[in-house]
């Protein structure tokens, strides 16, 4: 599970994009809760890769439902330099 | 479970719009009365809304070969290019394309989205990296899909963005850098040099698709590389016969000396029917004409910029700030607006391509014209003016 500090900076960046004015929490959900199009995502996608300075490949995103599965994907992706 | 029930959205989004009399995605072309111009629903209309750049749909000597090879070769092959569909004509065609480009080898494809898909697929592998421009064309995206490898994306026709991105893919993994030369629902073109020597200087190897660039940019219509002095910066060229070359059909060319192994690694080449010789035999002689169509390419431009300039001059929201290739997109406010004036232009003649989100970039709503080599400056003229009369009748706010 990612730690308080990563899912903090997360939806630090999702803040802007937030315009319906969702409560964020770890379940919050990008597509459903939120409304993100594929747009949008690939926004923040790029805002998350920059901010951690990492890549988050494509091929990753269909899994990538939640706030909480974003954060452990990102830890999991520092982890493994 | 009703398998259909998941695209309900899609049927929901469609119904809003609110078409009253034709709907876009089911217009018929009833006759085709030359390069320019067609009846549609009763009425003779000007085709501004294909992708015939070059007019060579009626070309006479790509008519005559394609009756001659239907002939004498019949009119299919009934067998993969690597079994039974390998027909002289298949060979004389690849060899013109590399002659062309100026090239050692070149594979035809059955169409230009299976030569992207044929490409990807087979060059990213499990450990490899393809890097791709967000507003890639669908055959990119799902030449990705199919491979392996792993996918990342870089802001539209952003250097630093994709720069940032190349510092970060470990240094001696397999690298596949894939723009294109031009970007089909804007006209906007790369900055291939700028792309090109920094993708080099992190060691990719580097593809470009000149789909909606062939025939007319480069002194020889070999696309935006050829235009910018930067082929040497391409290891893989991708192009398409359904655009400038007037029939169907895709191919890559390369100088690299092993590329030949891919006829053998390639699903989307092994696993399909090559084309019928008519259709290879009419490429075959569109692209050589293409190569003597100096002047026409000339008065393509000409059409471009005419038709860019009127629009931009009666106030029309153009979303690039000059013609920068013979697709002139017109930006237009919402869903409503886009759908009553692509209405209301046919219904005075004129077919565009309604372009709407997701194949559209930054979600917006656009009418997506294309001019052709052979529309006459009288033409570009009408084009304009039934605009203007769209605009007008439609409530468009225009700010000359």
């Amino acid at each position: 599970m990612a730690q308080a500090e990563t899912i903090e900076k997360i939806c630090a960046l999702i803040a802007p994009l937030n315009n319906k004015g969702v409560e964020l929490s770890p379940a919050t959900t990008f597509a459903v809760d939120l409304e993100f199009d594929s747009l949008t995502v690939m926004d923040l996608v790029a805002e998350i890769e920059d901010e951690f300075d990492i890549l988050m490949p494509l091929n990753l995103l269909p899994d990538l439902e939640t706030i909480q599965q974003v954060a452990d994907a990102v830890e999991k992706i520092l982890s493994e330099g | 479970m009703d398998l259909l029930d998941k695209f309900d959205a899609t049927t929901a989004l469609r119904e809003s719009l609110p078409f009253e009399k034709v709907d876009p995605f089911t217009v018929v072309m009833d006759e085709i009365v030359s390069e320019t111009e067609a009846i549609i629903g009763g009425r003779q209309t000007i085709l501004a809304g294909t992708n015939n750049y070059m007019g060579m749909t009626f070309n006479e000597d790509a008519i005559e070969a394609a009756k001659d090879a239907l002939d004498k070769f019949g009119t299919g092959t009934t067998g993969s290019r690597v079994l039974n569909g390998t027909y002289s004509g298949h060979k004389a065609l690849e060899a013109t394309i590399a002659d062309f480009y100026g090239m050692d080898h070149c594979m035809v494809f059955s169409t230009g989205y299976q030569a992207n898909l044929g490409m990807l697929s087979a060059l990213g592998g499990k450990d490899d990296y393809i890097i791709i421009d967000a507003d890639s064309h669908a055959s990119i995206y799902d030449g990705c899909a199919m491979g392996n490898a792993t996918i990342v994306r870089f802001k539209h026709n952003d250097v630093e963005h994709m720069e940032k991105r190349l510092k970060r893919i470990p240094e001696d993994a397999g690298k596949l850098l894939v723009v294109e030369g031009m970007y089909s629902m804007l006209g906007d073109a790369a900055p291939l040099k700028e792309l090109l020597e920094v993708g080099k200087a992190y060691g990719c190897m580097t593809l470009v698709d000149e789909a909606h660039s062939m025939g007319f940019c480069g002194e020889n219509g070999r696309g935006v590389a050829e235009e910018l002095g930067v082929e040497h910066l391409v290891d893989f060229f991708v192009g398409t016969f359904s655009k400038s070359v007037g029939t169907v059909g895709g191919f890559a060319v390369s100088n690299h000396p092993k590329f030949d192994v891919l006829r053998y690694a390639s699903r989307p080449y092994v696993f399909t029917a090559s084309l019928p010789p008519s259709v290879v035999a009419s490429a075959t002689a569109s692209i050589k004409a293409i190569q003597r169509s100096g002047n026409r390419r000339a008065h393509l431009w000409e059409n471009a910029r005419q038709l860019h300039a009127g629009l931009k001059e009666a106030g029309f929201h153009m979303c690039t700030e000059k013609a920068e290739s013979p697709i002139v997109a017109v930006h237009l406010p919402d869903p409503m607006m886009g759908t009553k004036f692509w209405e209301q232009l046919l219904m005075e003649g004129v077919y565009v391509n309604m372009a709407a989100p997701p194949a559209t970039p930054a979600g917006i709503f656009l009418m997506r014209i294309s001019v052709c080599a052979q529309h006459t400056s009288a033409q570009v003229d009408e084009i304009i003016r039934r605009f203007k009369i769209t605009a007008e009748k439609t409530g468009l706010e225009l700010n000359p």
